[in-house]
């Protein structure tokens, strides 16, 4: 039975020639599964973006309502927390948010046997870059608009003055440590998720072959019933995540975008 | 005991972070349901804060999680 790690092994699918970069040193190029679920993912949403919006209707069919869905609850989203500003910043939340959607659902893609999806959000290259882009747009938009003001954003309004030595520290830490949590979060909750499901997974392989004898009798539908549960669960954690993503990128920027007189 | 039982004794140690983070998310969730029970019709405005506010206590946990995977694969 492979290990619980074994499904976030990188593999080479096509080797491509190492090419060498000034500075940075050589660099491995492959087209590897990580890569191809990513383009899977990017594929999906085109395809799936077309088709609803290919024969739009005044009263929305069905296919074009699950696409007025999605978009609707990401400009409400931008909409209501950022102000009248946010329908500027929506296409960007949205399409992050597409992306870690279809990465996390396609992730759980598994025909026993035949093919086994990577899930690109379980690693952290990718996650990091989400947070990475985040976070840049977020100093962009901050210096863009306010110049050397942005530094106001460590400074908390309302706050006495004896108190600022120890609050500008704090904010500034917890500004540092957004992508951070933003990377991990979403890396963590899809990677222990996975783990949690293929240890419940091999305890149905190990009951069925007989490792743990008789009382595998117990163990097995238990496990078997397990698994099942927690593929439900993590639909919706895929979900989930994808969505506390793209709100806490709101946020975000919603501190830059009405600095000083947001919160 | 060899050197390297150590390392998985202290990486089930570090995820023991984890129990703050499931207090934590517990009671979010927990003081939610009392709030929406009593007043259901305000319980869908506040769907956005519950899920923000799961999700920065859950963050903690997570990386009590990644440093326990960092010690494990160390």
């Amino acid at each position: 039975m492979a290990d619980p790690l074994h499904q976030f092994k990188i593999e080479k699918l096509v080797d491509l020639p190492d090419v060498t970069l000034p500075g940075i040193g050589t660099v491995d190029l492959a087209f590897t599964n990580s890569h191809l679920a990513m383009t899977i993912a990017f594929v999906a949403i085109i395809a799936f973006m077309s088709l609803v919006t290919a024969n739009a209707k005044v009263v929305p069919g069905r296919l074009q309502g699950v696409g007025e869905q999605m978009f609707g609850l990401i400009d409400n989203l931008t909409s209501s927390i950022i102000g009248h500003e946010g329908r500027k910043f929506m296409p960007f939340v949205f399409t992050i948010f597409m992306f870690i959607l279809a990465m996390n659902f396609l992730g759980l893609v598994n025909i026993p046997g035949v093919f086994h999806m990577f899930t690109a959000t379980s690693q952290i290259a990718v996650t990091a870059t989400f947070g990475v882009v985040t976070i840049a747009l977020v100093l962009i938009v901050g210096f863009a608009k306010h110049g050397l003001g942005f530094f106001k954003l460590f400074v908390p309004g309302g706050v006495p003055w004896p108190l600022l030595p120890v609050i500008i520290p704090i904010e500034f830490a917890s500004f540092l440590l957004r992508p951070l949590t933003l990377t991990l979060r979403l890396f963590g909750n899809m990677m222990g998720g996975h783990v949690a499901l293929k240890v419940f997974a091999g305890f149905v392989g190990a009951a069925a072959i007989g490792g743990i004898g008789y009382l595998g009798i117990l163990v097995g539908p238990l496990s078997f019933g397990m698994v099942t549960a927690l593929t439900a669960l993590e639909f919706l954690v895929a979900f989930l995540q994808a969505f506390v993503f793209a709100v806490l990128t709101t946020i975000y920027l919603n501190d830059v975008v009405n600095l000083g007189h947001g919160h | 005991m060899e050197p390297t039982t150590y390392k998985y004794i202290g990486a089930g140690l570090a995820t023991l972070g984890m129990i703050g983070a499931g207090i934590g998310v517990g009671n979010i969730f927990g003081s939610f349901l009392t709030g929406a029970l009593r007043n259901p019709s305000a319980a869908a405005s506040q769907i956005g804060n519950l899920f923000v506010g799961a999700a920065l206590a859950e963050a903690l946990g997570i990386l009590a999680f990644v440093l326990g995977i960092l010690i494990f694969s160390a």
